[in-house]
């Protein structure tokens, strides 16, 4: 029987109908394609009307199949889809063909933006007549969640949904969970001392009933899905055996390896071989750094073993790896600061008193290197002159394009820090000063009142040449005042250079594991930029704080907050919707050659050694694909994307390439082509 | 065709069918493996009177011409269509006969025949006529022309196509048994089906839905595959997959039917019994499984590996099925001005 077809054409206002023409496509479908029943254009179609035309037309036109020209399935499937339902069709059974990004946003000319709109919907209802009736499968979902990363927003998405009541495995890749913002003295524009606010935070975490604390650890790898995943975590050798430690710190007050603290400390202070991160670190369990430990250097020492009173040193411990099971996960990763070697005008590594930002957060903090005392490198000397520079890998086109977000405000604390502690000028060098949050330009006009000096210009280069005898032994800024037009220098003690906000060496690589992608820039990409920035394009997959962009602590929290929300919302509906459209082994045609077996990004398809074929676990399988192109027999069928789908939507796509000639006309005596 | 039974029987005292075997563009290895099936000719003898086999029994076009339409019950054509002849005869015997099978490689998918597809008569015609080739002494540069004017009157040839074409690219087809060429056992089998009256739908594949691999009694891993290796390079060993092993056995993407013959004798499956059921395009296959187990992330490494492995992919991946593939070169005319 032939199939009734509605074709609905969307205006999407001025945004398709501005280069395509809507209204004739729609009149042209409903006149020469094949078995549409109906054909409307509308000016939204995704407007409760649109979808009530579409409904009503099913019930009175009695559609079976239904295609709508408009936006990217990202956005109006799902609405779509349940028009259908609602009027008593299979929702798999319409199709939406994207004629807005694929069409009138990317083309400047009207009538072949129109054409390739007509050959999208004569594609979509080719294929549509070969759609197939799916039912949605259910998972129930595991209430325990991974968090990745235990920084400001991974911690604040593990207490909040801890404190819901559901487990949650705090996943954390240094000795200690409390991420960059335990480095920070104060925060911005409060001046709360940071550890202050977040060391509660922190011990809660690591004494919460609800949180297994995984430091020291790796993610490694992740299979299943939504609902369901299967975590490996790397807990890497801490050499200290977790359960005898009591946190004493003895071996490492006995240590005697003293090594450059790059982690923490930023490069500003030392640690030992074995070491706790920081005073208040979560877990108090130390590591033993394995490439600077005597031991391991040439089986000497073993003094924090001869001292343990719980003989917690185990130096022949091995990396482990620890299986878990959850329903969802936040990624809540972080950001790495720019090397600001990377500009080598500004002198950074071969000018002693340049210093990063993160150097001189440690350099300002009570609990840091110099006790708070704001010194230069030879430890004793206070400047007197300071300046910041902003945007340092930022908003430059040479290393970073965006604006990092914080730095301006982050330049004002140090600016206010510096007044604060001792008698030095303060300059900032901005070019824009940025400070569009809550009580942000509050702080900027306390700084200036505060007497912070700031000239509006990109610095071109710190320099220790001097030209006049007051640069003599200084730091030389040399930056072209936009304000008043001129080149000038500022000779001064110290430079610190607010380094740009990085997404981490390895989040692509994560990503990958999880199955998310990254921005041009490397930050995670959320599933939309405005309604949904916490979600992925992975379902179960979440992510928050600074992995998803630059952002400040209060947006951190946010949004961590906003993950576990969202985490808490899918545990307490306890089932969700997986898509039908799965891979299915027709396993009496399987020859069990094992071309797919591990060929599965989500290690969906198992081995059945008796009958020797290989099966699909469907409530693994996101209907990716891989294995249908791979399966050299072909006996993979991709649900939604069978071979008639997918050669019945090219041949719709070539409709007016198609010629209506008999193929079989023989090539001697060609048999004109029969008049269409 | 008819809907009913090609023949009305096993000799119980109804009529015999009328057979037809016929080559086009083959070997005649075709006709060969029907030989093969041995006494069980007389069966068929017995069923089916023989009413053309130029291979094996005399027979006139001119008495094909005579026959009612559908009159032949059964017509086993194999080879491809290369000239006016073999299309005039391909065309006959789908007039004539009320069952037309694409019998073997060549007719179903064109072959090795079918490779010529890379050319077209001028090149092939270079080829073969012109002292080019070492074999080819030609000092007039004489052609074969389809009509020669000569004293007598005019000599006529069959006019030599551009491209290949299998038979379905040509006439009709009812069912098709692939195979170069068919093992006789199936040919056997094929014969009970058809005289047994319960018939496959039309345009259906008689043998089976699966490949070598089902036969093949070697142990399979997962696989990944550092490094391509030609037959003469490794005596493989006899235990593991010739695939796991680095050489290109087609195995995996080959319809079962031989038994897993070349596997079992130490040498890899070249793919001669054609696509799986269901499968649009062999050589887009078998490339798609092999580019699937590649170990390696590095493009230049792929390039190396495919380059050194795999000199000749055509040969590799199409070498029956070229003519038959997604890959045709009958190019369309230019689009019709859009509609209104």
């Amino acid at each position: 029987m032939a199939e009734k077809i509605g074709v609905y054409v969307c205006h999407c206002g001025s945004n398709i109908a501005g280069k395509v023409d809507v209204e004739d496509i729609a009149k042209w479908a409903g006149e020469n394609l094949d078995d549409v029943a109906v054909s409307r254009d509308y000016k939204f179609m995704c407007s409760s009307l649109g979808q009530q035309m579409i409904e009503e037309d099913i019930k009175k036109e009695k559609l079976t199949r239904v295609v709508v020209g408009a936006c990217s399935p990202h956005l109006h499937e799902k609405t779509f889809r349940r028009a259908c339902s609602n009027a008593g069709m299979n929702p798999y059974l319409m199709d939406l063909t994207n004629i807005r990004e694929h069409c009138s946003w990317v083309h400047k000319d009207r009538a072949q933006a129109t054409e390739k709109a007509r050959a999208l919907i004569s594609a979509a209802v080719q294929r549509v007549k070969y759609q197939e009736p799916l039912e949605p499968m259910f998972v129930d979902v595991n209430p325990a969640t991974l968090v990745i990363g235990g920084g400001i927003a991974g911690l604040q998405a593990a207490l909040e949904l801890a404190d819901a009541g559901y487990h949650v495995y705090l996943v954390e890749r240094m000795p200690s969970i409390g991420g960059h913002m335990a480095q920070f003295d104060k925060t911005f524009p409060t001046l709360d001392c940071s550890a202050c606010i977040l060391t509660p935070k922190m011990s809660e975490a690591g004494q919460h009933e609800n949180i297994t604390l995984l430091t020291y650890a790796e993610l490694e790898e992740v299979s299943g899905s939504v609902g369901s995943f299967k975590v490996k975590i790397r807990q890497k050798a801490r050499c200290v055996d977790y359960d005898a430690c009591t946190g004493c710190g003895i071996c490492v007050e006995k240590c005697p390896r003293k090594v450059l603290d790059t982690e923490f400390e930023a490069g500003m202070g030392n640690r030992k071989a074995i070491y706790m991160p920081f005073p208040q670190a979560v877990p108090r369990v130390p590591v033993i750094d394995q490439d600077s430990c005597i031991w391991f250097e040439r089986q000497k020492c073993r003094a924090c073993e001869k001292l343990c009173p719980t003989d917690a040193i185990k130096f022949d411990q091995q990396d482990e790896l620890i299986d878990i099971e959850v329903g969802n996960i936040i990624i809540a990763t972080g950001w790495k600061p720019f090397d600001s070697k990377k500009i080598p005008q500004y002198g950074y590594g071969r000018l002693a008193n340049v210093y990063t930002s993160m150097e001189f957060e440690r350099l300002c903090n009570a609990a840091g290197p110099t006790n708070g005392k704001i010194v230069m490198r030879d430890g004793k000397t206070v400047p007197k002159s300071i300046a910041i520079v902003h945007c340092v890998g930022s908003r430059d086109d040479r290393h970073n394009p965006y604006c990092s977000g914080v730095c301006c405000m982050a330049s004002l604390k140090f600016g206010h820090l510096v007044l604060e502690k001792t008698d030095a000028e303060v300059y900032s060098f901005y070019i824009d000063m940025r400070t569009n949050q809550k009580n942000y330009e509050e702080f900027y006009q306390r700084l200036l009142g505060e007497g912070m000096r700031f000239v509006r210009g990109k610095v071109s280069e710190v320099t220790d040449a001097a030209r006049m005898p007051t640069e003599q032994g200084k730091l030389i800024v040399q930056c072209e005042d936009t304000l008043i037009g001129r080149q000038q220098r500022y000779p001064v003690d110290m430079v610190i250079l607010m380094g740009a906000l990085e997404p981490q060496e390895d989040a692509r690589e994560l990503g990958l594991k999880c199955g998310i992608s990254c921005s041009m820039d490397g930050w995670y990409t959320e599933r939309h930029p405005k309604l949904d920035p916490v979600a992925t394009m992975t379902d179960g997959v979440f992510v928050a704080g600074t992995c998803q962009g630059p952002k400040d602590i209060p947006a951190s929290v946010a949004q961590g907050a906003a993950a576990a929300a969202r985490v808490a919302g899918m545990i307490t509906k306890g089932r969700v919707m997986i898509e039908p459209i799965v891979a299915t082994i027709n396993e009496q045609a399987c020859s069990g050659c094992k071309i797919c077996n591990n060929m599965c990004p989500y290690n969906a398809i198992e081995f059945l050694e008796d009958p020797g074929v290989s099966r699909v676990i469907t409530a693994l399988c996101k209907g990716c694909g891989t294995c249908v192109a791979a399966c050299p027999a072909g006996v993979i069928t991709g649900a939604h994307f069978n071979n008639k789908q997918i050669f019945s939507e090219i041949e719709g796509i070539l409709w007016d390439a198609l010629q209506p000639a008999d193929d079989s006309s023989p090539q001697a005596e060609p048999v004109p082509a029969s008049a269409s | 065709m008819s809907e009913s039974a090609p023949t009305n029987g096993n000799g119980n005292g109804k009529a015999k069918g009328k057979l037809a075997i016929y080559w086009a563009a083959s070997c005649g290895g075709c006709e060969i493996s029907i030989l093969g099936i041995d006494t069980k000719i007389l069966d068929v003898a017995a069923a089916f009177d023989l009413v053309m086999c130029p291979c094996i029994a005399d027979g006139k076009v001119r008495d094909i011409e005579k026959m009612e339409d559908g009159e032949i019950d059964v017509c086993l054509f194999n080879g491809g269509i290369r000239t006016s002849e073999q299309e005039y005869m391909a065309r006959l015997f789908r007039q004539k006969s009320k069952c037309l099978i694409a019998f073997g490689s060549c007719a179903t998918e064109g072959c090795i025949p079918g490779l010529g597809n890379l050319h077209n008569r001028q090149s092939i015609f270079d080829n073969s006529y012109t002292s080019e080739t070492d074999s080819t002494e030609n000092p007039d540069n004489i052609r074969p022309q389809a009509v020669t004017e000569v004293p007598e009157g005019s000599l006529h040839l069959p006019i030599f196509y551009d491209t290949l074409k299998t038979l379905d690219q040509t006439v009709d087809v009812d069912y098709y048994l692939p195979g170069c060429p068919p093992e006789s056992p199936r040919i056997w089998e094929a014969i009970e089906v058809l005289l047994s009256g319960n018939l496959p739908d039309k345009g259906a594949t008689i043998g089976e839905n699966t490949t070598v691999c089902d036969y093949c009694p070697r142990t399979r891993h997962n696989k990944k595959i550092k490094e391509f290796k030609r037959t003469w390079e490794v005596i493989p060993d006899e235990e593991t997959c010739l695939l796991e092993q680095g050489l290109v056995c087609a195995g995996l993407a080959t319809r079962a039917g031989c038994g897993a013959l070349c596997p079992q004798v130490n040498s890899p499956c070249i793919g001669c019994y054609g696509p799986n059921e269901g499968v649009e395009d062999y050589g887009a296959r078998l490339l798609s499984a092999l580019a699937s187990v590649i170990d390696s992330e590095d493009p230049d490494e792929i390039d190396e590996i495919i380059r050194k492995g795999i000199p000749d992919p055509i040969g590799t991946f199409y070498r029956f099925s070229l003519a038959g593939s997604l890959m045709r070169r009958g190019k369309r005319p230019a689009p019709t001005a859009s509609s209104q």
